[in-house]
């Protein structure tokens, strides 16, 4: 009978073992092959001796935490907001439903709109200030992805005010203070848990976006997943690929490590 | 409750508009006869005429769909059997590791997984195509799954199951008339979300997809590098009308279980919700 119910959960087991713990494994040992089969620690020298290379990521990871800053500097005030707002659940249903629609079709409006002709420049025209070229530029990268990032930045840390108990706030202000102090010694060290799930679900992203570097940036911009990409699909370099897939897997684990759940604090579960 | 201000509801007014201003821009100009994304010359229905007679478009939109349900479906197959796998295992350490295995993949971002699932493609010589991009869609889709049944898991009555056991029913009994049903809600849910990240996908597609094959996003991907259609544009006018009702729908669903959830709580005969506040 036990057997029975245990089998059932096969499938789920060979899923980890071939698509979570073999790929991993694959891309380590795939990262220690130089670029003809045999075994070298060859890309891992030539990543941390290049310049090229160390340029690259230490740039990829400024844009993601410039992309990160502007999201947050945004979304924070509307989440506050939002969580008083009449309708709230309508209209956080709204400021999500962007994240709905496909990134590349999102992306893909940015093509017209930041253009040399497009809605942005025949504004600044319009105000005097001239034509300014913005596609196929860093500005023209750093705006789009922030643009699609702001969604992910807003639900988590809308979820952390919102679950703050109002008594808290009527307490402080019946305490005597005013909205700006309540704000600041109250709700937000409260949503800073928000804050961090939504630094985790914005910044490892803005690592890794190639086709938004690829189309709005042209080539001007190359972070960790346009390197990537560009090493296993057009250069066929698989070894070099796999090794900066490992150092944006460890990013990963540093950023995680750094954002995750803190058990200090004045929160309990 | 303290309620905005002037200013405050202004902000709010002002991300919505900038959220929905490309959105709004795309739309705008799929109805634009002078064929650029600038220069607004006068109404046509051309580029929806243009898609409905694109016959490679057309056969790569039911191919997506054809992925994204086959890949929800058996997704939520595996997920639901393992988050009852990982439910019943015995020792809370195997839980904690299991469900960590499992939110690997979510967290991992989509280049990683392309690029480590063309590796393992490769090494066991799978062809690329239509298979493995499936495969890869219920790969990381399970994930979610997973995450959704869970909940609904941990949440059953468990006498309900002694309950069943004592009257006799065998294992197989107790999954189909209690656990399936209870958790049938988390199931659904999870069905959908697997079925929106199917539909979504780029990345990781872009990566196993190989020469023959190709979903819209790799289609619009390589469209776009190419300049603007307007073409894309009244898809993505269609997308965002299929995209919006999809939401709708899903939010109404919710609001409708919530709303069942309430009545069960107020329900005396229900001992456990009376005793626990």
């Amino acid at each position: 009978m036990l057997k029975q119910r245990k089998a059932l959960s096969v499938p789920y087991y060979l899923w980890i073992a071939l698509f979570v713990i073999a790929p991993v494994f694959l891309l380590l040992y795939q990262s220690f092959q130089n670029i003809d089969g045999s075994f070298s620690l060859a890309n891992i020298q030539t990543y941390f001796t290049s310049t090229v290379y160390l340029t690259m990521t230490l740039q990829s990871f400024l844009y993601a935490f410039v992309i990160t800053v502007v999201a947050l500097l945004i979304s924070y005030p509307a989440a506050y907001f939002l969580t008083r707002a009449k309708n709230k659940q309508l209209w956080l249903l709204v400021l999500i439903l962007p994240t709905w629609i496909n990134i590349l079709l999102k992306t893909y409006a940015f093509i017209g709109i930041l253009s040399q002709t497009g809605a942005v420049n025949q504004f600044f025209e319009f105000i005097g200030l001239g034509t300014q070229p913005l596609l196929f530029t860093r500005l023209g990268f750093i705006i789009v992805a922030t643009y699609i990032e702001i969604p992910f930045m807003l639900l988590p840390i809308f979820n952390a005010i919102d679950e703050i108990d109002d008594s808290m706030v009527f307490a402080s202000r019946d305490l005597g203070a005013n909205e700006w102090d309540t704000f600041r010694s109250v709700i937000f060290p409260m949503s800073m848990s928000g804050v961090r799930s939504g630094v985790q679900a914005v910044f490892i992203p803005s690592l890794s976006l190639f086709m938004l570097t690829r189309l709005i940036a042209g080539n001007r911009v190359v972070t960790l997943g346009t390197a990537i990409e560009q090493h296993f699909l057009v250069t066929q370099n698989w070894g070099m690929g796999s090794t900066m897939g490992i150092v944006l897997i460890i990013i990963m684990f540093v950023v995680m490590f750094l954002t995750g759940k803190r058990r200090k604090g004045g929160q309990r579960g | 409750m303290i309620k905005n201000n002037k200013a405050s509801t202004m902000y709010l007014l002002i991300v919505f508009i900038l959220l929905y201003a490309p959105i709004a821009y795309l739309i705008y100009y799929s109805f634009n006869a002078g064929g650029t994304m600038n220069q607004f010359t006068g109404f046509t229905w051309e580029h929806y005429q243009s898609l409905a007679s694109d016959t490679r478009l057309i056969t790569i939109a039911l191919d997506t769909l054809r992925v994204a349900l086959l890949s929800a479906l058996a997704a939520t197959i595996i997920g639901t059997l393992g988050a009852i796998g990982i439910y019943y295992a015995k020792l809370r350490r195997t839980q904690t590791i299991l469900l960590s295995l499992n939110n690997i993949l979510l967290a991992s971002p989509d280049v990683i997984i392309g690029a480590s699932f063309l590796l393992l493609f490769t090494l066991v010589g799978f062809r690329l195509g239509f298979y493995s991009v499936l495969l890869s869609h219920i790969a990381f889709s399970i994930p979610i799954v997973v995450l959704m049944v869970l909940p609904r898991l941990e949440e059953m009555n468990t006498n309900m199951l002694t309950a069943a056991r004592d009257l006799g029913a065998s294992q197989l009994q107790v999954l189909k008339e209690i656990i399936l049903p209870s958790i049938t809600p988390g199931i659904l849910a999870g069905f959908f979300m697997a079925f929106t990240y199917s539909i979504d996908d780029f990345a990781v597609t872009f990566f196993v997809t190989g020469n023959g094959f190709a979903t819209l996003s790799v289609e619009i991907y390589s469209r776009a590098r190419q300049g603007v259609s307007l073409e894309i544009n009244a898809l993505s006018t269609l997308l965002f009308l299929v995209a919006m009702g999809i939401v709708v729908g899903y939010y109404f669903i919710q609001k409708q279980q919530r709303q069942r959830k309430k009545t069960a709580q107020i329900d005396p005969t229900n001992h456990e919700k009376a005793v626990t506040p």
